[in-house]
């Protein structure tokens, strides 16, 4: 069972070398193989999952050698959940991406490379996912950034390049401050070893302790999007294609959180920064929503709902009691699953509507039904209404909040409910914008390529738009640009506004929604296996006992 | 453990020098401080070996008086990835210099947005109180006074309608550089749309 740790990583490397071999060629064979790979990645994740519940963490230690030399790749409970969440989502988006790309008959060259380099990024995810040591942490890390830099800017517009540049640099500067803690933790210990530094680090003096701890807690925050570090996000996440944003939304985030989880649990047990956190936590809490309800671009005000959410893990790594960890790992897999769903039906709804620019949206809910249930549900679910996800994750945080009644804990429970209500406000705004009211005048109709970026496209017919069914008499000029920053085909170019969904993305998008709502189905099993996942991160032994032996 | 200070130094220096040019605008100065400063953080990992000793080879050298091999890997590794991202971010900027002449950094679009808003209130303020101050506003005072609250909302707007279409202020120069829509640009920027009703009272 061991030998099984280290393929969700290789599965995927090894299929970007056929994929980048074969497939300016063969497009059908790149698709088969991204296709085939990532499901059973996803198999393995399940089996990694179910047999780290059952006979506790599996570890590898690669070419054998022993701990502080080789490297040393571990599934654990929490390891395995994510693994399993992040590769199903991933999936899904695969899947969203080549309806994408065949309903834009994309066929031309950044194509070809979008399918290595989202290979690539899921093979760093899980890197990062397993990691057993710091340095192999890192080099996740970079695995999973070098990806998303030429997915972020995939097509080379003049939008995504600007976005690109800012997203670079503070990557760049948060893999130096890792570098740094790293050299630090090895200067001091001698190791970088997970198992190795539980032990270790205990022995250092509280100063270096601390210093340490904050430097890589810096560090992920800065992935994580928790407030101070996340004025990036908002600006680089909008101009990716719709699958990309995704993807991006979903899992590189919650890569920081898990890594903070991690490290907050295994290598500095005792909470000492758990105020620190919580106000971090509040802050993202309430500026990140407050930033949402000031948006009125689809993709934008999603972004802020990101950082607003992400308030809510730090919340649960702040307080660090096991209820507070269960509900924190809950609200991890809910949040991945849902917000992916709302980017993805962002890309839906800008296929329909022509932009995602909420004042110009209207009328939805008549026009394409479906898309409106879509966008309903993982809407409900992330502002946390009763039965589904959103409402169980944020129950037990508050839960765990309220048994430590602690004056922040309890500032941090009001802080959260309201935001929950926030949320609800603006996704009633985005509901009733885009969704109930009528159509405003001039929204585009089916089939009018709105606005391309870097090609003169010729067809001079400059028919006038009329929404069909509204009496407006709202004309739309041709160069009236709609969909420019949204720009979201993988190319860069505005998508092609059509009255039918494409079948494939539709289904996509419904798969990730009916992931999200199978949450609220086994509620059970889901937060009984998230309370064994924070046990044993607590308990630490059966961690270090895998790696070291004993 | 003792560390050689000249490498920490070093280190230090460069590390220094780096993040000075990281702070700077033009992507390819970025470039350059991130790659000093990335050697500089190379040293620091290296001086973690502490004092140097016999290179570390499996067979021939005294196992005991060898160096830690393990910082040199994580630094090999971080220079390769260095390696990666330097050619990543060269190939940005030359991108960036082909789309708008020049490879700065632009500023953040909500940045610009809050500024924007924050210049037009205050000059509405101080509008309002010369207004306010003249006891007995004469008709060409009042004519002056609306014109100019006009004209502030007028760039609000301009503003908003300009992010509606997801450009920054230097939006024009992509849409020239990117070529095709000449006329579009000729004819300056397009017709305001009407105000949408979802988003008034901004302009108080």
């Amino acid at each position: 069972m061991n030998a099984l740790v280290p393929l969700p990583v290789l599965l995927p490397l090894c299929a970007t070398g056929l994929s980048l071999a074969f497939g300016t060629r063969l497009k059908q064979f790149q698709r088969f193989i991204s296709v085939a790979v990532l499901t059973a990645v996803l198999g393995l994740s399940v089996a990694l999952m179910i047999a780290a519940d059952m006979n506790g963490p599996l570890s590898v230690h690669l070419g054998d050698f022993a701990p502080p030399l080789g490297i040393t790749l571990v599934a654990d409970r929490l390891s395995g959940l994510m693994l399993t969440v992040s590769s199903a989502v991933t999936l899904c988006v695969l899947v969203y991406s080549l309806g994408q790309g065949m309903a834009d008959r994309d066929e031309e060259t950044p194509v070809a490379v979008f399918h290595p380099a989202y290979l690539i990024l899921v093979a760093g995810v899980s890197c990062t996912f397993l990691a057993g040591d710091l340095v192999n942490l890192y080099v996740g890390f970079e695995i999973m950034l070098v990806a998303s830099f030429v997915l972020l800017t995939l097509g080379g517009t003049g939008p995504r390049i600007r976005a690109g540049s800012t997203y670079v640099i503070i990557s760049l500067f948060s893999s130096m401050l890792f570098l740094t803690a790293i050299a630090m933790t090895y200067a001091a210990t001698g190791t970088a070893n997970f198992a190795q530094l539980a032990g270790r680090l205990a022995e250092l003096p509280l100063g270096v302790q601390t210093l340490i701890q904050g430097m890589l807690l810096t560090v992920f925050a800065i992935k994580a999007a928790v407030f101070p570090l996340a004025a990036w996000l908002p600006d680089s996440y909008p101009t990716a294609p719709a699958p990309v944003t995704a993807v991006f939304a979903g899992l590189l985030t919650k890569v920081g959180v898990y890594c903070m989880l991690r490290t907050e649990t295994l290598l500095f047990p005792g909470n000492r920064l758990g105020d620190l956190l919580m106000a971090a936590a509040l802050a993202s809490m309430v500026v990140g929503i407050l930033g949402a309800v000031a948006q009125t671009d689809l993709k934008r005000l999603l972004s802020f709902t990101l950082i607003s959410h992400i308030g809510y893990m730090v919340f649960g790594i702040g307080l660090a009691t096991r209820e507070a960890y269960g509900g924190a790992i809950v609200y991890v897999v809910h949040h991945i699953t849902v917000q992916t769903t709302l980017f993805l039906v962002a890309g839906l709804i800008e296929r329909r509507g022509g932009t995602t620019e909420l004042t110009r949206l209207g009328g939805i809910a008549k026009a394409a039904p479906v898309l409106a249930v879509l966008f309903f549900v993982p809407a409900m679910n992330l502002a946390g209404i009763p039965p589904l996800s959103g409402f169980i994750g944020k129950l037990g945080l508050m839960r765990a909040g309220v048994a430590d009644g602690s004056v922040w804990a309890w500032i941090l429970v009001i802080g959260s409910t309201a935001t929950s209500l926030l949320t609800l406000y603006v996704m009633a705004k985005v509901w009733n914008l885009a969704f109930w009211r009528a159509a405003p005048p001039g929204q585009a109709a089916d089939g009018t390529v709105l606005e391309s970026d870097d090609d003169s496209d010729d067809d001079t017919d400059e028919g006038p738009d009329r929404m069909p069914g509204t009496g407006d008499e709202g004309v739309r000029p041709r160069h009236e640009p709609a969909g420019r920053a949204v720009a979201a085909t993988l190319h860069g170019h505005a998508v092609t506004t059509t009255t039918r969904l494409p079948r494939l993305m539709t289904w996509a998008t419904a798969a990730t929604v009916a992931l999200g709502l199978a949450y609220t189905v086994f509620a059970g099993p889901l937060t009984a296996y998230t309370d064994r996942s924070a046990a044993e991160l607590i308990a630490r032994v059966p961690y270090v006992e895998a790696v070291l032996g004993r | 453990m003792t560390v050689s200070a000249s490498l920490l130094a070093t280190a230090a220096v460069l590390c220094a020098v780096g993040g000075i040019l990281m702070l700077t605008r033009p992507l390819t100065r970025i470039l350059l401080g991130a790659v000093i400063a990335g050697n500089g953080i190379n040293l620091l990992v290296l001086s973690a070996t502490g004092s140097a000793g016999r290179e570390p080879l499996l067979y021939g050298v005294e196992l005991g008086r060898v160096t830690d091999p393990l910082p040199q890997a994580i630094a090999l590794t971080a220079i390769v990835i260095t390696l990666a991202t330097t050619a990543f971010l060269l190939a940005m900027a030359y991108r960036s210099h082909q789309l708008t002449g020049t490879d700065e950094v632009h500023d953040d679009d909500e940045d610009r947005r809050i500024v924007l808003r924050a210049e037009v209130l205050g000059e509405r303020d101080e509008l309002r109180e010369q207004y306010r101050a003249e006891a007995e506003p004469s008709a060409e005072a009042q004519r002056r006074y609306r014109a100019e609250r006009r004209r502030l909302r007028a760039r609000l707007r301009a503003d908003r309608a300009l992010q509606a279409r997801g450009r920054d202020a230097s939006g024009d120069l992509w849409h020239d550089v990117l070529g095709a829509d000449a006329e579009d640009y000729a004819a300056g920027r397009p017709t305001e749309r009407p105000e949408p009703p979802t988003n008034r009272g901004d302009t108080g």
